[in-house]
């Protein structure tokens, strides 16, 4: 079996190649019951950061996606300590400076980037703060709209702004006030409230097991999209 | 002609009819001003001490974009953005080791090679346009307006990234003049408006605003231009306070130059004044006739 060596917070294993980041601490034995979620690169709980023998750079990852590389240091930074303001989105409009309102500090980013760096979303970070300084809040809902929360950007800023709770905000805000609103979904509710598919659920609903897989095999499937 | 042009944070909140009537009229003159792609904050104040590097990265990332863009020259409106961007050019131009130490921290961006020019709109209505072009221009003369010039200190100061003399500048007023217009002198032209004191000290911008509009007044001025988003909110949305706190205040409208320049090309005004500016300036343009298209 080839192996690679890691060190997980300084201590040597060795492990397998071609494990994760967080199969391989798992089977150096270490067990999470905090800092892993959906191992599968979404939920941002497993913030990981590294750095290889032969590098001067800090590198950022998520543990249940990164495959561990030989001589690699890491360290999970499962949580950030960054709280999150408190605001009624019902009550708030989006103004220009709402952002600046409920985080004040973003006003320090001096454009270091250190924010983008870290981000293991490959997300610009500091172009997005830089846009909810000039209160351009589709341009922030845009640019960060794969994040996953991880936190790292938060944990690096040396001017200590939370990135990922300011996107988070304008996104809420430009899904609320400023997305042009989906005409078909408002239709299709509308609809639905009327009562137009009860018949139809009512029949699923009452329908055998076999008779209900017989249906689910027969039914149509758009060209092109994969199962 | 395209010219690569830096918008700040202002003009895209609190000065949307600075960038607005800018654009307008210099496509009413031939030229295309085209945003600089992920431009970040000029630096603002904070890139003005030269002890702290940190505070040097946003403008010299701005001038990175400039040079990816491959352009060699930057015009920006407004004038905190001219200052910052400029001084920061000429600092590292001065300081070879720092820039240095600068592109080493930028280590995700191409080395800042130091051959973007900074220039300002009115030094290119001055200097490659010509005022004596914008006045052939001109198809709505101001005849009769009577206009004073503000320069306060970003346009002017430190000496070095001055677009005109500190002590006696002309290009306003020579703009005003190839306008059709009439130039107004006042001794507080150069003097500050009181700057980032209206967030905390509200009442010493009144104070100023007070003196440099009444003496204006008293000069015989009509209407106040401006470069600067900062100097035309203090000088424009602080009136309320003055006429609280000094009687007898006559009201002064103020205008960014560009607003001026959109005017005499005879384009209308309605596409760029917005309810940002405080003193109404349109019953004065009505007066003037200057509202007819």
């Amino acid at each position: 079996m080839e192996t690679v060596r890691i060190y997980i917070m300084g201590k040597e294993y060795s492990v397998p190649a071609g494990l994760t980041v967080m199969k391989a601490m798992e089977y150096a034995g270490y067990k999470f019951i905090r800092g892993a979620g959906c191992r599968a690169g979404f939920c941002g709980a497993c913030g990981t950061v590294y750095r290889k023998e032969d590098e001067y750079k800090l590198r950022f990852a998520v543990a249940c996606q990164k495959l561990v590389e030989d001589g690699m240091y890491l360290v999970q930074l499962p949580f950030a300590p960054a709280p999150r303001a408190s605001y009624d989105l019902e009550k708030i409009r989006p103004s220009d400076n709402v952002l600046l309102k409920f985080y004040p500090e973003i006003a320090r980013c001096v454009a270091c980037n250190t924010c983008t760096k870290s981000c293991p979303q490959e997300i610009q970070v500091m172009d997005y703060i830089q846009a909810a300084l000039r209160g351009d809040i589709r341009r922030v809902a845009e640019l960060s709209f794969d994040c996953i929360q991880c936190g790292l950007c938060s944990m690096r800023c040396p001017a200590d702004i939370k990135h990922y709770h300011v996107a988070q905000l304008a996104r809420r805000l430009y899904g609320k006030y400023l997305a042009p609103k989906a005409e078909h979904l408002a239709q299709r509710v509308a609809e639905i409230e009327q009562g137009k598919f009860n018949a139809e659920l009512d029949r699923l609903t009452r329908m055998e097991r076999k008779e209900l897989t017989k249906l689910y095999e027969a039914r149509q499937i758009e060209e092109g999209v994969g199962v | 002609m395209k010219v690569l042009y830096y918008p700040g944070c202002s003009l895209k909140t609190v000065a949307e009819s600075f960038e607005r009537s800018a654009k307008l009229a210099m496509a009413a003159l031939g030229v295309e001003l085209v945003e600089l792609e992920r431009w970040n904050c000029c630096g603002t104040v904070s890139a003005l001490t030269t002890d702290d590097l940190m505070h040097q990265l946003a403008p010299i990332r701005n001038l990175i974009r400039v040079q990816e863009a491959g352009e060699e020259r930057l015009v920006t409106l407004c004038a905190m953005c001219y200052n910052t961007l400029k001084r920061a050019d000429l600092w590292v131009a001065q300081h070879p080791e720092e820039l240095a130490k600068i592109n080493a921290f930028l280590d995700e961006e191409p080395d800042y090679r130091g051959k973007v020019r900074v220039l300002h709109l009115l030094e290119l209505l001055r200097d490659e346009l010509g005022f004596a072009t914008v006045k052939e221009r001109v198809v709505r003369p101001l005849t009769g307006l009577r206009v004073i010039p503000y320069y306060g200190c970003l346009l002017l100061r430190p000496r070095e990234v001055g677009l005109d003399s500190a002590e006696n500048p002309r290009i306003l007023e020579d703009l005003i003049v190839a306008l059709g217009a009439e130039p107004v002198d006042t001794p507080y032209k150069t003097q500050c408006c009181g700057s980032y004191h209206t967030t905390t000290h509200k009442e010493i911008v009144a104070k100023r605003a007070h003196a440099i509009l009444s003496s204006a007044r008293e000069h015989g001025g009509e209407v106040l231009i401006s470069s600067c988003p900062l100097c035309s909110f203090n000088l424009d949305n602080r009136q309320r306070l003055v006429r609280e706190l000094y009687d007898g205040f006559a009201p002064v409208p103020v205008l960014y130059f560009t607003e001026l320049l959109g005017l005499a090309l005879g384009l209308d005004p309605q596409a760029w004044i917005s309810e940002q500016h405080y003193v109404d300036p349109r019953p004065l343009l009505e007066e003037h006739q200057l509202l007819k298209r």
